[in-house]
C-alpha cells in the first residue's frame, strides 16, 4: 500500500518543531509499524536526508521504549499492544498517518519523536522498592505463603513497562495509573507492606513534583495502556495515600 | 599456560567456592567509601552488579544506552530462572543442576565455575522474592515451578511468561534505593566507546552522551563489563535492536581475551522471518515445549499443499502427522536441548517438510494440551460427562493462564489463533554463550577489567539450557561479583582517585572522536543497515546451524572484503553532536564486521561438533547415535581464547584446557 505520513520534526529540545509530509509506498501489511518506518528512513538516507528519530529497542513489547503518538492514540489504534506491535494491516491504502511524539510538560521532546521519561525515573527513585540489602541469607522464598490471588494481582500490577502512553492519553497529563502500578505491586505483597505508609506517600510527592496533573477519573489511561493496567490500581494508590496522610497526621 | 590462569582454587568442588570467600581479602567500610567502580550496562547482571556494589559502600558509576536501566535487554526474557530448591521433591540438587548445565553445555564449561552458579541459584530466588518480584504460586501460597529443555526435574521459577521483566525490575528497584542514596550515578543514553588503561590496569571509560554527542571521561579503580551478547552480528536476531558487542570488542582489542566466539545459540521455538524488511525475529519462550507438541506431515505432498497454502493443518489427521522429536528422542521428546531441537526443524525443512510458504517452519501444536487439561479440570471441577466444547473451553482457560501473554504476540504478529491452529515456528539466532574470557573471579585478561553476564564466555560452555542466562547474570551480579571484586579492590584503598587528564585518556579519547568524525564526514553510497543485513547473510548461511570448512573459509573472506568496503562507502547523515541513531548504529556494525571474521576464524578451527557449532565434517557415522553430532574430547576439550593482534585474521589463539574431574565425559544422549 502507499501511504501519506505526517511526521513531527524537531531538531533538539531548543528548536520549534514542525509537522512534515512523507510519501511511503509499497507498504506490506505483514510489515510492523516501526518496520514501516524503517523502510521511510532507509529512503531519506539514501537521499542524503536525515532519518526520523524515534525511541524503540525490544520491537516485542516489552521494554517501553517505543512511544508514538498515532493518529491522537498513544501506540495508535489497536488495543493492548505497543507502538511496534502494531503491524500495517490496521492501515488501508491510501491512508494519511499522523505521527507525533508524547505531548505532556513533564515529557519534553528530545528530538523528532524521542521524548524524555527521566521524570518517571525519579518517582521510582523515591519508592519504588523494597529495602533489602543483597546478603545470601535473606529467609527462604517459601517461609512467606502468599495467596495465589495477592500474587497475581501483584503480578498484573507488576506487568507495567513504564512507557508513558497513560500520560500522553491523559488530557491531564497525568501519572496516576503508572505510579499506582508500583506501589499496587507492593502494597498487595507482605514483604512490600512494611514501608507502605512513606512509599505512597514520596512517591505521590514526586509525582506532583514533577509537574504530573491530577486525575480527574477519565479512563483515557486504562483504554491506552499497552499492559491492560487496571484503574483498580490508582483506587488502591489512593486508598493507600488516605490511610497514609491519617497515619502520618 | 600461565598467561590464562584460571585461578580455580583448590580442594574438593563442594567446598571451593566457601574456603575461597573465608580467605579473600576484604575492604573494610571507611575504605570503600574512596573506591570508585564503573558497571557499564545495567541488565540483570549489570543492574544487580551495581546494586550490590552500592549497597556495599563503593562509589558506582553505571551506563546504558535505553534511556531507564528498566528497558535493558534482560527485560525480554520470558521463560523462567533455574534453581536448585529442589521444592517440587523431584530429586534436585546443586550437584544435579550443575550437572545439567555442564552436559547441557557438552562439556565446553569449566567445571568449577559452574558448580558456584548451581551453589548461588537458591539465593537468587530468595533474593528476588524479598525484593518482591510476584513470581507464579500455586493455590497453597508457595512457588510454582515448571520444566524446561534438556532436564528431567522441575527447577525453573517464573512470573507468567515475563520472568525477565519481573527479575530486572527487582534488581532496577535495588538499583533505584542506591541512586535515591547516591551511591550510584546512573548514566543513561550513554554509551561506553572504549576502555582506558593506566600501568595496564583498567582505571575508566570513554562514553558517548547519546542525547548531546559530548564525549566524556569517566575513572574508576575497576571497570565492569556487562553488555550482553553479540547475537545481532547475524542482524536478525531475538536481541533487542540495539543489542551490539562494542564494549566487549573494544576490550577485546585493549588486551582482553575473547573466548569461543562461534559458540552461539540458534533457539528453536522463533516466528518465523516473512520478507526482506524483516527487522528481528521474536522469540517464543522455550516454555511452550512443556505443553506444545511439534510435528511437520509425515507426507511430502501436504508439505507441499501447506506451502501453496492448499491445506490446512488441522486438516492432516493424526497418522499423517510426524512427530520427528518424539520419534528421534523418545526418552525427552519435545523437551531435548535447544541446539538438538534446532537441527531437527532444519533437518525436516530441508528435506522439504516446512509448512510455510517459504518452507522454513515447523508446527508447534497445543490441542493435545487443551484437552488433557480440559479433562484434568473436569475432573476436579466433578463435571460428568463434559461435552467437546467443554473441556475445549475449560482447557484452553489454562493454556491461557499460563501462556497468555505469548499466544497474543504471536497473533499480533502473525495474525493468526494458536489457540485453533498450530503456531508456526523456525530456529533464529538468540543467545551467545561466547564471550569475553574470565578467570575464576570473571576478571578478565586486563587487571581490574570484569565481565559478566551474557557478555562472558563463563558458563554456558557450547549451550546454553534453557532459564539459565537469567540465573547466571544475577550469580554474577549479586552473588559472585561482589565478593571477587573486593579481593582486588583490596589493593586499591591507598590509590586515591583516578585523574582523566592523563596522557592515556587524551589517546583513547583522541581515538573514539576520530573514528565519529570519519563516519560523519565520509561521504559514502551505503546505508550502515545495508552492510549489517549483508553481513547477517553471510553469518547466517555460512556460520549458522550447520557449518562446514569450505563455508567458513568462504564467510572469512567475504566479511573481510564486506568490512573493506563499509570503511570505504558507509554513509551516516547527521552531526556528531547531537541525537544521531544513525552514528551509533555505524559504530556497533564497524565492530560486528571485526567480530564476524574471528567467529568464523574460530569455528573453522574448532573441527568437532559440539553443542550450539555443528560441523558437517564431524558427525556419528553408525550405532544408536547415527546422524547425530559427534565431539571430539581428545582433541578440542579446550576453550579457546583469542589474543587481539591488529587484523581479525592476526588473532593468536590460546588454549584453556577444560579438566573434568566430577563429571565423566560422556558424549550426550537425549535419545
Ligand atoms: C527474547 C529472549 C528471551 C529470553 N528468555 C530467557 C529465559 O526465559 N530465561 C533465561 O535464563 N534467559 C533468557 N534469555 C537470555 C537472557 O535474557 C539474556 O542472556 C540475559 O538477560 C542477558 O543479560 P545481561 O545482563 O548479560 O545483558 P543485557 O540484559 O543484554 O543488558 C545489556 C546492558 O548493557 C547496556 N549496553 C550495551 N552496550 C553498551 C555500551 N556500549 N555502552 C553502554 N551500555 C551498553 C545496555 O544498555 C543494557 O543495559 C532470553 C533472551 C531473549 C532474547
Ligand atoms: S501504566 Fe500502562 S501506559 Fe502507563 S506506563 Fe505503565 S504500561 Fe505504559
Ligand atoms: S520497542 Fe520495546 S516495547 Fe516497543
Amino acid at each position: 500500500m502507499n501511504l501519506t505520513l505526517k511526521i513531527w520534526r524537531q531538531k533538539d529540545s531548543k528548536a520549534k518543531g514542525q509537522m512534515v509530509d512523507y510519501k511511503v509506498t509499497d507498504i506490506s501489511e505483514h510489515m510492523s509499524f516501526l518496520e514501516m518506518m524503517d523502510v521511510l528512513n532507509e529512503g531519506l538516507v539514501a537521499k542524503g536526508e536525515e532519518p526520523v528519530a524515534f525511541d524503540h529497542d525490544c520491537r516485542e513489547g516489552i521494554c517501553g521504549m517505543c512511544s508514538l503518538q498515532i493518529n491522537g492514540e498513544p501506540h495508535g489504534p489497536d488495543r493492548g499492544i505497543t507502538t511496534c506491535q502494531l503491524h500495517m494491516r490496521m492501515f488501508k491504502d491510501g491512508d494519511t498517518i499522523v505521527i507525533e511524539p508524547w505531548r505532556a510538560a513533564a515529557f519534553p521532546v528530545i528530538k523528532d519523536l524521542i521524548v524524555d521519561r527521566t521524570a518517571f525515573e525519579r518517582i521510582q527513585q523515591a519508592g519504588g522498592y523494597i529495602s533489602v540489602n543483597t546478603s545470601g541469607n535473606t529467609q527462604d522464598a517459601n517461609a512467606i505463603p502468599i495467596s495465589k490471588e495477592a500474587a497475581d494481582k501483584a503480578m498484573d500490577a507488576a506487568t507495567c513497562i513504564g512507557c508513558g502512553a497513560c500520560v500522553a492519553a491523559c488530557k491531564n497529563a497525568s501519572a496516576m495509573l503508572f505510579t499506582s502500578a508500583k506501589v499496587s505491586q507492593f502494597a498487595l505483597l507482605p514483604q512490600g507492606r512494611v514501608e507502605a505508609t512513606d512509599r505512597v506517600m514520596n512517591m505521590v510527592k514526586q509525582m506532583d513534583l514533577e509537574g504530573f496533573g491530577n486525575c480527574t477519573n477519565t479512563g483515557a489511561c486504562e483504554v491506552e495502556c499497552p499492559k491492560g493496567i487496571s484503574l483498580e490500581n490508582i483506587a488502591r494508590m489512593n486508598r493507600e495515600y488516605l490511610a497514609a496522610s491519617v497515619a502520618k497526621s | 599456560m600461565a598467561i590464562l590462569d584460571s585461578k580455580v582454587p583448590k580442594g574438593p568442588i563442594k567446598d571451593k567456592w566457601t574456603t575461597y570467600k573465608d580467605k579473600i581479602n576484604l575492604v573494610n567500610p571507611a575504605n570503600k567509601r574512596h573506591i570508585d567502580v564503573i558497571v557499564v550496562g545495567t541488565g540483570l547482571a549489570g543492574g544487580s552488579a551495581a546494586a550490590t556494589l552500592a549497597e556495599l559502600g563503593y562509589n558506582v558509576k553505571a551506563f546504558a544506552y535505553q534511556d531507564s536501566p528498566r528497558r535493558a535487554h534482560s527485560i525480554a526474557a520470558q521463560g523462567g530462572i533455574n534453581a536448585a530448591k529442589n521444592y517440587m521433591g523431584d530429586g534436585d540438587s546443586n550437584y544435579r543442576l550443575f550437572y545439567d548445565t555442564v552436559k547441557g553445555g557438552d562439556y565446553r564449561s569449566r567445571e568449577a565455575n559452574v558448580y558456584r552458579l548451581a551453589e548461588v541459584s537458591a539465593n537468587i530466588i530468595d533474593q528476588c522474592v524479598a525484593q518482591g518480584v510476584p513470581f507464579a504460586r500455586d493455590y497453597g501460597g508457595l512457588l510454582d515451578n515448571r520444566s524446561f529443555g534438556g532436564v528431567l526435574v522441575s527447577r525453573t521459577f517464573y512470573a507468567k511468561g515475563q520472568t525477565g521483566q519481573q527479575l530486572l525490575l527487582g534488581a532496577y528497584s535495588a538499583m533505584n534505593r542506591q541512586i535515591a542514596r547516591g551511591k550510584i550515578d546512573m548514566y543513561n543514553r550513554h554509551e561506553m566507546l572504549d576502555v582506558v588503561k593506566v600501568d595496564g590496569k583498567a582505571r575508566g571509560i570513554i562514553a558517548r552522551n547519546l542525547v548531546t554527542g559530548e564525549i566524556e571521561r569517566h575513572s574508576a579503580h575497576a571497570v565492569v563489563i556487562a553488555t550482553g551478547g553479540y547475537g545481532n552480528v547475524y542482524f536478525l536476531s531475538t536481541n533487542a535492536m540495539g543489542s551490539n558487542a562494542t564494549a566487549a570488542w573494544k576490550i577485546h582489542k585493549k588486551g582482553a581475551f575473547f573466548a569461543n566466539p562461534c559458540f552461539t545459540q540458534i533457539h528453536p521455538t522463533c516466528i518465523p522471518r516473512t520478507g526482506d524488511y524483516q527487522s528481528k525475529l521474536t522469540l517464543m519462550s522455550e516454555s511452550l515445549r512443556n505443553d506444545g507438541r511439534i510435528w511437520v506431515p509425515a507426507k511430502l505432498e501436504d508439505a507441499k499443499a501447506l506451502q501453496e497454502g492448499r491445506l490446512k493443518p488441522t486438516q492432516i489427521a493424526e497418522e499423517d502427522r510426524d512427530y520427528y522429536l518424539e520419534r528421534r528422542y523418545p526418552a525427552f521428546g519435545n523437551l531435548v536441548p535447544r541446539d538438538v531441537a534446532s537441527r531437527a526443524a532444519k533437518e525436516r525443512c530441508d528435506a522439504g517438510y516446512g509448512v510455510n510458504a517459504t518452507g522454513e517452519a515447523v508446527y508447534l501444536d497445543f490441542a493435545a494440551a487443551i484437552e488433557r487439561y480440559g479433562k484434568e479440570q473436569a475432573k476436579i471441577h466433578n463435571i460428568s460427562n463434559p461435552s467437546k466444547q467443554k473441556i475445549y473451553d475449560l482447557g484452553k482457560a489454562i493454556v491461557e493462564a499460563k501462556y497468555g501473554n505469548l499466544f497474543q504476540m504471536y497473533e499480533k504478529i502473525v495474525d493468526e489463533n494458536p489457540y485453533e491452529t498450530p503456531m508456526m515456528i523456525y530456529p533464529a539466532t538468540h543467545y551467545t554463550m561466547g564471550g569475553v574470557w574470565v578467570d575464576y573471579n570473571l576478571m578478565t585478561t586486563v587487571p581490574g577489567l570484569y565481565c559478566i553476564g551474557e557478555a562472558n564466555f563463563s558458563d554456558h560452555g557450547a549451550n546454553r539450557l534453557g532459564a539459565s542466562a537469567l540465573m547466571q547474570g544475577l550469580a554474577d551480579g549479586y552473588f559472585v561479583l561482589p565478593y571477587t571484586i573486593g579481593d582486588y579492590l583490596s589493593h586499591e584503598i591507598r590509590t586515591g582517585k583516578i585523574p582523566t587528564d592523563s596522557p592515556e585518556f587524551d589517546e583513547a579519547e583522541k581515538a573514539v572522536k576520530d573514528r565519529i568524525e570519519f563516519f560523519i564526514t565520509n561521504k559514502g553510497s551505503h546505508s550502515v543497515d545495508y552492510y549489517h543485513k549483508k553481513l547477517g547473510k553471510i553469518m547466517w548461511e555460512k556460520c549458522g546451524m550447520s557449518r562446514n570448512e569450505k563455508g567458513l573459509k568462504e564467510a572469512i573472506a567475504e566479511i573481510k572484503a564486506l568490512r573493506e568496503e563499509f570503511w570505504k562507502e558507509v554513509k551516516v547523515p547527521g552531526g556528531s553532536d547531537e541525537l544521531n541513531p544513525e552514528l551509533e548504529k555505524a559504530g556497533r556494525v564497524a565492530d560486528f564486521l571485526e567480530l564476524g571474521e574471528l567467529f568464523a576464524m574460530d569455528a573453522l578451527n574448532r573441527n568437532e561438533s559440539c553443542g550450539g557449532h555443528f560441523r558437517e565434517e564431524s558427525v556419528e557415522l553408525d550405532g544408536e547415535q547415527k546422524g547425530e553430532a559427534k565431539r571430539n574430547d581428545a582433541e578440542y576439550a579446550y576453550v579457546a581464547a583469542w589474543e587481539y593482534k591488529g587484523e581479525p585474521s592476526d588473532s593468536v589463539l590460546h588454549k584453556e584446557q577444560l579438566e573434568f574431574k566430577d563429571i565423566e565425559l560422556k558424549q550426550r544422549s537425549y535419545k
